[in-house]
């Protein structure tokens, strides 16, 4: 018996709670004696007021698909991938890899090498984890984050040691040959005839990462690998009892989400810096967890909610820039969007569900 | 309905501990209770009865304050009675033993009687207060509780006296017990109707809901039956039978006893040698059990739960590691390591219908047809090819399972969880035996299921006997394992105590050996 009808479940009870973020957000603005209304105003004009706004929320936002999926596919087997920060670093190591080291004959193909690489080394970075988790019960979200300090460390000791180039002041990689160069999203959309700013770092990826979304979907819910995901995540006792082998599915949920993760790196590291950078994942595998929480784990409702906080990252870089407001604000504003959409949504769920029920009563 | 003509006596509202008058409650779209009117005689032990379902659980739930009713009144010993939540329950003399005691199994008996109804901020008076009434009850009901041994120490059937004494320790005048005896031993359940009888006749007023009609007609003055939300009739015990009471229930004619033809035994399908069980914590569950079955023969394991049944068809259905031999066909299959698992098992014929279904037989939170694939998602016919599942197809082939069954309602998109207990039932016992296993594990096929699906049930696993298969059937209700069986082993600290023929061997006989007593003629 369903308390309230689906449609309110899934768009009324998170478009509430966005709105009580901002309203707290508002008045967090209003007490550091700025005003709110400006804030909002400079926010929807920076994120999405023009293509070259858009343009940021969009390559923020295909970072958020990649790392919330990741989550999501996780999330479906019950298991907790806190470490999605680190299986993206390791992803970007992999898509440097092959953008310096193959001579890639045109961008296609590079393209092709940086996102089978980039889930290679993701899902590499993941399956140590998770064979510890199937095998020996180590718990899965202590692993993942010690993981991720790993990561930053091996990429720390790579960039200063192994792959700067000769005479080169910072830990980076060299840059990468120009037919690894990606398309940018302006180029895609001219090809349909949409004018799109040419200066901001959106690029194909973002097709990339709405297509994982499709193939996500299919995953989870019209193969068998997926069945059994779901099965499991859903009662570990009864997949046993239908002879679902824990060990394997354990390691094939936590597979596919550090690759999903680690396809992230084609984005950053190929598609916007077009070199290998310190700290390029920048807590993008964090806001994954949020944005697999609002988005209840499905494909579309990650999607959504990846635009949401592209537009929270891109607004609120805007905000910093145009404002006294200062930078750590943002922050507090991205933390209660968080809070209210992923942690307490059954602070708005509870009374709604009394709401529908009432007015059902006095409809009868 | 009611029972006013007692003697000609022209009877008063105060006559009954409870009056309830046009209680209606709807969940959502679903009436639960539909103008309910019942009245309790002060002083007697009452039951009621109805199908899983039928708004039993819902009314007592309004009595006890869990939820409040759409409409209709309540009187309390003639008294109109708000009861708003459940501490109002308990000041109107309301006691209330669930079917899931709410026991802290770390605290003794004394810690829980008091637990919610200390006085003052030292336990100390409370304590001591308690002792001394729990002494005095123990004296005159039978209800003999060690005050200072901890509840994880107790058997069950003490658990529930103790659940009992916490109601009676709040001066519960009114108790209602709800499904009592699912866990007991027929001695226990014996004993537990003696104290019900012992505190009836002290003046308490006892409401005992139940779905077995044996005890209705063994313990009660007064029986109410419900179905779907209604109150269909109270009637005296003494005038009705378990006939009519069945009846009155479903709705139409039931079937209390399983015609069933002699057995025609054929070649042995499953034998087990020296199988063995360890838990996770290293002890012993299983202990060195043999036996056989043959094709056309259903093997009943008996005993109170617990004693090694549930390891016994997890060993057998590839779920749990084991030691020993297990030979289907002929062919022995592997009875630890990975190749042991559900789909070698189901690969070699053997379908398992689990004890728990809620927690292994289904997915709760998945619609029915994803759980008819459930444990056959690898089966060819649910594939549209090497990637993809057949999704359409497994909900077609959901539908006309549920046609078959009878599954209510008829939609295979609907979540396991929103079904009624026998309906998920039929859709697991549906999914199993429609492979046409040559072995059906069958674990307390019934447990929870109204009494309608039952019968469909036991009809369902006699028809897969005469068709020549074999059924290992476990249940802790003895009349099931009785009616059902050919053959009925007794199973009892992990052993099985003595293998009887179905025809020649008694209630008594199987009691003695479920409590252990070996040798018992």
């Amino acid at each position: 018996m369903n308390k309230m009808p689906v449609w309110a479940d899934v768009l009324l009870v998170p478009l509430i709670s966005l709105l009580i973020s901002f309203v707290i957000s508002g008045l967090v603005i209003l007490s550091i004696g700025e005003s709110p209304i400006e804030a909002m105003n400079y926010m929807v004009t920076g994120a999405l007021g023009s293509t070259y706004g858009w343009g940021y929320t969009l390559y923020y936002a295909t970072n958020f698909m990649f790392t919330g999926l990741a989550v999501s596919v996780a999330f479906h087997a019950s298991l907790f991938n806190i470490g999605c920060e680190g299986q993206a670093t390791l992803g970007g190591l992999g898509v440097a890899l092959v953008c310096l080291f193959v001579p890639w004959p045109h961008w296609s193909l590079a393209l092709l090498g940086a996102v089978v690489a980039g889930a290679a080394f993701g899902a590499a970075w993941a399956a140590l984890p998770a064979w510890l988790q199937a095998k020996r019960g180590s718990h899965i979200v202590i692993t993942t984050i010690m993981f991720n300090f790993i990561a930053a460390a091996l990429l720390n000791y790579l960039l200063v040691n192994v792959l700067r180039p000769e005479g080169n002041m910072d830990p980076a990689t060299a840059r990468f040959p120009e037919a690894t160069n990606l398309p940018g999203l302006h180029q895609v959309f001219g090809l349909i005839g949409i004018p799109f700013s040419a200066s901001t770092p959106a690029n194909i990826s973002f097709l990339i990462a709405l297509a994982c979304c499709g193939l996500v979907w299919v995953l989870l819910w019209h193969t068998r690998l997926g069945y059994q995901v779901r099965a499991f995540g859903k009662s570990e006792k009864a997949a046993v009892y239908a002879g679902i082998n824990p060990v394997k599915i354990t390691l094939c949920a936590m597979l596919i989400s550090g690759a999903l993760a680690g396809m992230m790196a084609v984005n950053t590291v190929q598609g916007e810096a077009n070199r290998l950078l310190l700290n390029s994942v920048e807590g993008a595998g964090f806001i994954g967890i949020a944005v697999a929480l609002m988005g209840r784990s499905h494909p579309v409702g990650v999607a959504l909610a990846a635009i949401l906080f592209g537009f929270l990252y891109q607004g609120g870089a805007e905000l910093a820039l145009w404002t006294k407001i200062p930078r750590e604000l943002i922050t507090v504003i991205q933390a209660l969007v968080i809070l209210f959409t992923g942690a307490m949504t059954d602070l708005v769920r509870k009374p709604l569900e009394y709401l529908f029920l009432m007015a059902r009563r006095g409809g009868k | 309905m009611a029972l006013t003509s007692d003697g000609g006596r022209q009877a008063t509202a105060a006559l009954f501990a409870i009056a309830l008058k046009g209680i209606s409650k709807a969940f959502g779209p679903v009436q639960a209770n539909r103008d309910i009117n019942i009245e309790v005689l002060r002083g007697t032990i009452h039951g009621i009865i109805g199908e899983n379902g039928a708004g039993k659980s819902t009314l007592m739930s309004i009595l006890y304050g869990f939820y409040r009713a759409d409409a209709g009144q309540i009187f309390i010993n003639g008294q109109q009675t708000a009861i708003t939540d459940s501490q109002s329950a308990i000041r109107a003399g309301i006691g209330m033993v669930f079917q899931h005691f709410k026991l802290v199994q770390n605290f003794t008996v004394l810690e829980n009687v008091i637990l919610g109804a200390e006085e003052g901020g030292l336990l100390k008076t409370s304590l001591s207060k308690a002792r001394k009434v729990l002494t005095d009850l123990a004296r005159e009901y039978e209800l003999e509780v060690n005050p200072d041994a901890l509840i994880e120490d107790l058997s069950v059937g003490h658990q529930q006296q103790v659940e009992i004494l916490k109601a009676l320790y709040r001066q519960a005048d009114i108790l209602i017990l709800d499904e009592p005896t699912g866990v007991l031993t027929p001695a226990e359940a014996d004993h537990l109707f003696r104290i019900l009888k012992g505190l009836r006749d002290q003046g308490k007023t006892i409401i005992l809901i139940t779905h077995k009609l044996r005890e209705i007609m063994e313990t009660t003055d007064n029986v109410s039956v419900m179905r779907r939300g209604t109150m269909v009739g109270t009637v005296k015990t003494a005038e009705t039978s378990p006939e009519e009471l069945a009846e009155l229930m479903v709705g139409r004619k039931v079937l209390l006893e399983v015609d069933k033809q002699p057995r025609v035994p054929g070649k042995v399908v499953l034998s087990v040698e020296h199988l063995g069980v360890r838990d996770g914590d290293g002890v012993e569950r299983l202990k060195g059990v043999s036996f056989e079955i043959r094709a056309g023969e259903i093997l009943g394991i008996a005993g109170v739960s617990g004693n090694g049944q549930s390891e016994l068809l997890e060993a057998l259905g590839g779920i749990a590691r084991a030691t020993g031999r297990i030979s289907m066909n002929g062919v022995d299959l592997p009875v630890t390591g990975a190749a042991a698992n559900g789909q070698t098992r189901r690969a070699a014929g053997i379908a398992h219908v689990p004890e728990d279904r809620q927690a292994l037989g289904l997915i709760m939170d998945f619609a029915a047809w994803e759980n008819v694939a459930f444990g056959y998602h690898h089966a060819p016919e649910y594939q549209k090819n090497a990637l993809l599942m057949d999704n359409a197809a497994i909900r077609a082939d959901t539908e006309a399972k549920m046609a078959t069954f009878d599954v209510r309602p008829p939609i295979a998109t609907l979540a396991a969880k929103n079904f009624s207990g026998g309906n998920q039932q039929k859709i697991v016992v549906a999914r199993e035996i429609e492979r046409n296993p040559d072995l059906l594990l069958i674990g307390q096929p019934t447990r929870g299921v109204d009494i309608g699906a039952i019968e469909y049930i036991h009809k369902q696993i006699v028809a897969l006997r005469d068709a020549g298969k074999a059924i290992l059937l476990v249940s802790v209700e003895l009349d099931e394992i009785m009616s059902l069986s050919d053959r009925i082993a007794v199973m009892f600290d992990g052993r099985l105590m003595g293998l009887r023929d179905a025809d020649t061997t008694n209630e008594r006989e199987l009691g003695l050996l479920m409590a252990g007593v070996e040798g018992a003629a």
